[in-house]
């Protein structure tokens, strides 16, 4: 029970722990660590040679208030909501599934496989299918980390983390090997989708009904998480592991149902993504989009409202960064951010629990 | 008095938000002395004793030690000037020699290890305190009243004129506290300060020289021991007469609600911790376990609560054999569990009243008819709790973890009774809760057992057990060393069995 606390010139700093966490703090931390994100970003963008006012002011106008800007914010959200959705699930019991790329990955692969071996059939029954297929799959590959989580204690965070590398290179194998179109003069990438098998847009745009189908999910997880039964029980294993065996609940089968969900959320986002936007199976369809799913579950506080706000934010990120390519940055400057958002989210959450008193040093 | 006191703290305040924890309080002490602290909890003595040692800082007032001012910015700086303070948990690491715990941290002993050294002076201090300590010994191999001298011996190996003993004797069985008091002595004989925290009032009377009085922040009284009585001192610390006994009408119901036969069950750490458990608790009765903490009293109301699976043995619930049914078949079954952790176990903090109070019965038909909660029974079944068991709160979606302790107690109680148990399995019940929620909690318990419930109380209080129990049940490293009736029970006994003697043994010794 060290004090913890410093001296730094004339002055001594104390952390001090709060007795009751101010709700206030919770609601400013995505905030104030997306503000010193910007900031960091800022002096990186400044180094590069550029003013980093005018580049944000032209990401932002760009993603936000730009016609097609917005549209393509709107497309990219899509599949954040979906994963991120997933992601929040299980971080909310406490299981660190970073797995959601691989996942979605995976049910890429299952939707492109029921497409591709059904060429003629109707879109009432192929898309169908094709969502299941993606779900499955997903849920399979999560699986894959949950089963071994809830009966021998295995770590879930690596083994979702390593499935997403064998998800990435089973895809590049089929698009390299078995699954190349033979007319794409040698390009990787599978026989386009029959039209049946793309999900349909808005006409004029590309924003399809996965962003229907994510919204609608979006409601159901929030209904499920706090009025029903079930999500009671996710709820309180996630707060006090102890307090649910206490109380009879039986962990292991939530943890393999949270997981199944939670890799099945990201499987459609695999589907959606796959047969709405590239008609085709293609190697790195995904810009990480499971990995920033991480942020958005995070950002959201695993709260299914909030993922639905912040997967908007993330892709105008996203697509801001689109902008700052035409300006003449690179494009890593994005991830870069997207990094930096994380670690000062992860950073600021001590002041929820402390607080940091500075004064005077009294001479003594 | 004040003017030439060994230590002397004056007008000390600290507040913490929304606490005022010491208001203006002075305390003097003595060399030479055993001077007692008393007061309940929340009473402010933790937080004034860790001013002492440089834990916390004080708002206001000053500290002055042999007629100087001192100004501590942490512990380090308090352990130069003498003061030393024995924390109730200890601060020793398990696989380290005894040797090594005592020198952890000190810079005076230089970069190099010198075993040799070190034990010399050990031995040393030792024999002129007359309190046996093995060095070289591991500190997972001592017994905890053993543990204690360690702690003690720390301090006093870093110099230490004031001795701080938080609790010293929650931990120990009463033939190990005669023993820690006559170390204490020996040490004040030698011209030492010894100050202990406590809430005992036998303690006080039978061990201090001088007792100062904590209520509410502020210090109401400081009192020479042979001109006060429990009588006073309980008034002082209270504020309050103390309510007379709880009534307990015999009980004569001889109906089998819980038997154990031949149980043994492992710990967190695979070890055998239970060793061929036997035993049958009767309706309406009290079954209390004595013994030392960490006996195996925890893994017992695991395994009749289900938490904890049995290696041999078989239990029976009602006449029938229960022994691998899970936690959620035991809820079912009519078992209640006040557990032993209640931040971490019995409540969901961070979750708000109303969701705390459907923990166990959320799977009902009342709260929860079909897929989806019924979230308007719920606020209604809290409310219901809430104002029954007088539970102070100012709204339901407030986090448990903005409750008091006792409140706390109050609302896992309340859950747990009101489902209407034959058995309620309550570890600890009132550790760390001031007098009045103890009084209403041990008021609580024997209506329970009025009405005909069963109770299997875990409990280090003597006290306590000889106030509510039918019979007692002592433990001793996972096995039970006898089963006598209240009534014919003693606690010189009682505390031998606690420290492994045989009920047989006792008897005829």
């Amino acid at each position: 029970m060290g004090s913890k606390e410093g001296t730094f010139g004339g002055w001594v700093f104390r952390w001090e722990k709060r007795l009751t966490s101010s709700s206030q703090i919770n609601v400013a931390i995505p905030f104030i660590s997306i503000g010193l994100a910007l900031l960091v970003g800022g002096l990186v963008i400044l180094f590069l040679g550029f003013n980093p006012l005018s580049v944000y002011r032209s990401m932002f106008a760009h993603a936000f208030f730009s016609r097609f800007g917005l549209m393509d914010t709107a497309v990219k959200a899509i599949p954040l909501m979906l994963a991120g959705l997933g992601v929040a699930l299980a971080f909310r019991m406490l299981l660190w599934n970073i797995g959601a790329e691989g996942q979605i990955y995976m049910g890429a692969y299952a939707a492109s496989g029921v497409a591709l071996s059904m060429p003629g059939a109707p879109a009432y029954i192929v898309l169908p299918v094709m969502l299941l297929a993606g779900m499955a799959a997903g849920a399979f590959w999560a699986l894959l980390a949950g089963i071994p989580r809830a009966y021998f204690g295995a770590n879930e965070t690596i083994i979702t983390l390593l499935l997403n590398y064998i998800a990435v290179f089973w895809v590049d194998h089929l698009v390299f090997g078995p699954w190349r179109d033979p007319g794409s003069l040698g390009f990787p990438i599978t026989r386009a989708f029959s039209s049946a098998a793309r999900l349909p847009s808005i006409a004029g745009t590309r924003i399809h009904l996965g962003l229907a189908i994510a919204l609608a999910l979006a409601l159901l997880l929030y209904f499920i998480l706090y009025h029903s039964r079930w999500g009671y029980e996710v709820r309180v294993i996630g707060e006090s592991p102890g307090a649910a065996r206490y109380a009879g609940m039986d962990i292991r089968r939530n943890i393999i149902l949270v997981m199944l969900i939670s890799g099945a959320l990201a499987g459609i986002a695999g589907m959606t993504e796959i047969s709405a936007i590239h008609g085709r199976l293609q190697p790195g369809f995904s810009p990480g989009y499971g990995y920033t799913a991480i942020i958005v579950a995070s950002l959201a506080q695993m709260h299914p409202g909030y993922v639905v706000l912040v997967s908007f934010l993330l892709a105008g990120l996203l697509v801001g960064g689109f902008s700052m390519q035409i300006a003449g940055l690179p494009l890593a400057v994005v991830s870069m951010l997207q990094g930096a958002i994380l670690f000062f989210l992860l950073g600021s959450s001590i002041f929820a629990r402390y607080r940091l008193t500075v004064r005077r040093k009294e001479l003594v | 008095m004040s003017a030439g006191a060994t230590l002397a703290m004056r007008k000390i305040t600290k507040r913490f938000p929304g606490v005022l924890a010491n208001d203006r309080v002075d305390f003097y002490a003595q060399h030479g002395e055993i001077h007692a602290l008393l007061g309940e909890n929340g009473a402010g003595k933790s937080t004034l004793m860790n001013i002492l040692t440089g834990l916390y800082w004080p708002d206001e007032g000053e500290i002055s030690i042999r007629g100087e001012v001192v100004n501590f910015r942490a512990p380090r700086d308090a352990v130069l000037q003498g003061v030393g303070m024995v924390h109730q948990h200890f601060r020793l690491v398990r696989s380290f020699t005894v040797a090594e715990n005592i020198t952890l941290g000190m810079r005076q002993e230089g970069f190099w290890w010198r075993p040799q050294v070190v034990e010399q002076k050990i031995a040393t201090l030792a024999a002129t305190y007359g309190m046996a300590v093995e060095p070289k010994a591991k500190i997972w191999q001592l017994s905890v009243g053993e543990q204690q001298r360690v702690e003690i011996m720390k301090m006093l190996y870093r110099g230490a004129q004031i001795l701080i003993l938080d609790e010293p004797t929650a931990v120990l069985t009463p033939q190990e506290v005669k023993e820690l008091f006559r170390n204490l002595r020996q040490l004040a004989e030698s011209g030492k300060t010894v100050i202990f925290i406590t809430h005992k009032l036998h303690e006080v009377m039978a061990y201090a020289d001088r007792i100062t009085v904590l209520r509410n922040g502020r210090s109401v009284a400081v009192r020479e021991k042979a001109e006060t009585s429990i009588k006073e001192l309980a008034h002082l610390m209270v504020g309050r007469e103390l309510s007379p006994e709880i009534s307990k009408p015999p009980n004569t119901n001889q109906q089998e609600i819980l038997r154990l036969e031949g149980v043994c069950a492992l710990n967190d750490r695979g070890l055998p911790s239970l060793r061929n458990v036997s035993l049958t608790v009767t309706k309406g009765e009290i079954i209390a376990f004595a013994g030392v903490a960490g006996n195996g009293q925890r893994e017992l109301a695991e395994v009749v609560t289900g938490l904890r699976p049995i290696t041999t043995g078989r239990f029976w619930l009602h006449g029938q054999d229960v022994t691998s049914c899970s936690a959620r078949q035991l809820i079912d079954a009519g078992v209640g569990h006040i557990p032993e952790d209640r931040k971490g176990m019995g409540l969901v903090p961070n979750m708000a009243i109303m969701e705390n109070a459907i923990l166990k019965s959320y799977r009902d038909r009342s709260v929860c008819p079909g897929y989806w909660l019924d979230h308007k029974a719920i606020r209604q079944r809290a409310e219901q709790l809430v104002t029954a068991f007088g539970v102070k709160t100012a709204t339901l979606d407030s986090p448990v973890r903005l409750m008091s302790g006792g409140n706390l107690q109050k609302l896992l109680l309340a859950r747990e009774v009101s489902a209407g148990p034959d058995l309620i399995i309550a570890v600890y019940p009132v550790r760390g809760l001031d007098v009045a929620a103890t009084e209403y909690i041990h008021q609580l318990l024997v209506e329970q057992r009025n009405q005909g419930t069963s109770i299997l109380l875990v409990s280090e209080d003597l006290d306590e057990i000889f106030k509510l129990a039918d019979r007692v049940a002592v433990i001793f490293e996972g096995q039970i060393m006898g089963i006598l009736p209240i009534k014919q029970a003693n606690l010189d006994e009682v505390g031998l069995m606690m420290a492994g003697a045989r009920a047989s043994e006792v008897a005829l010794g």
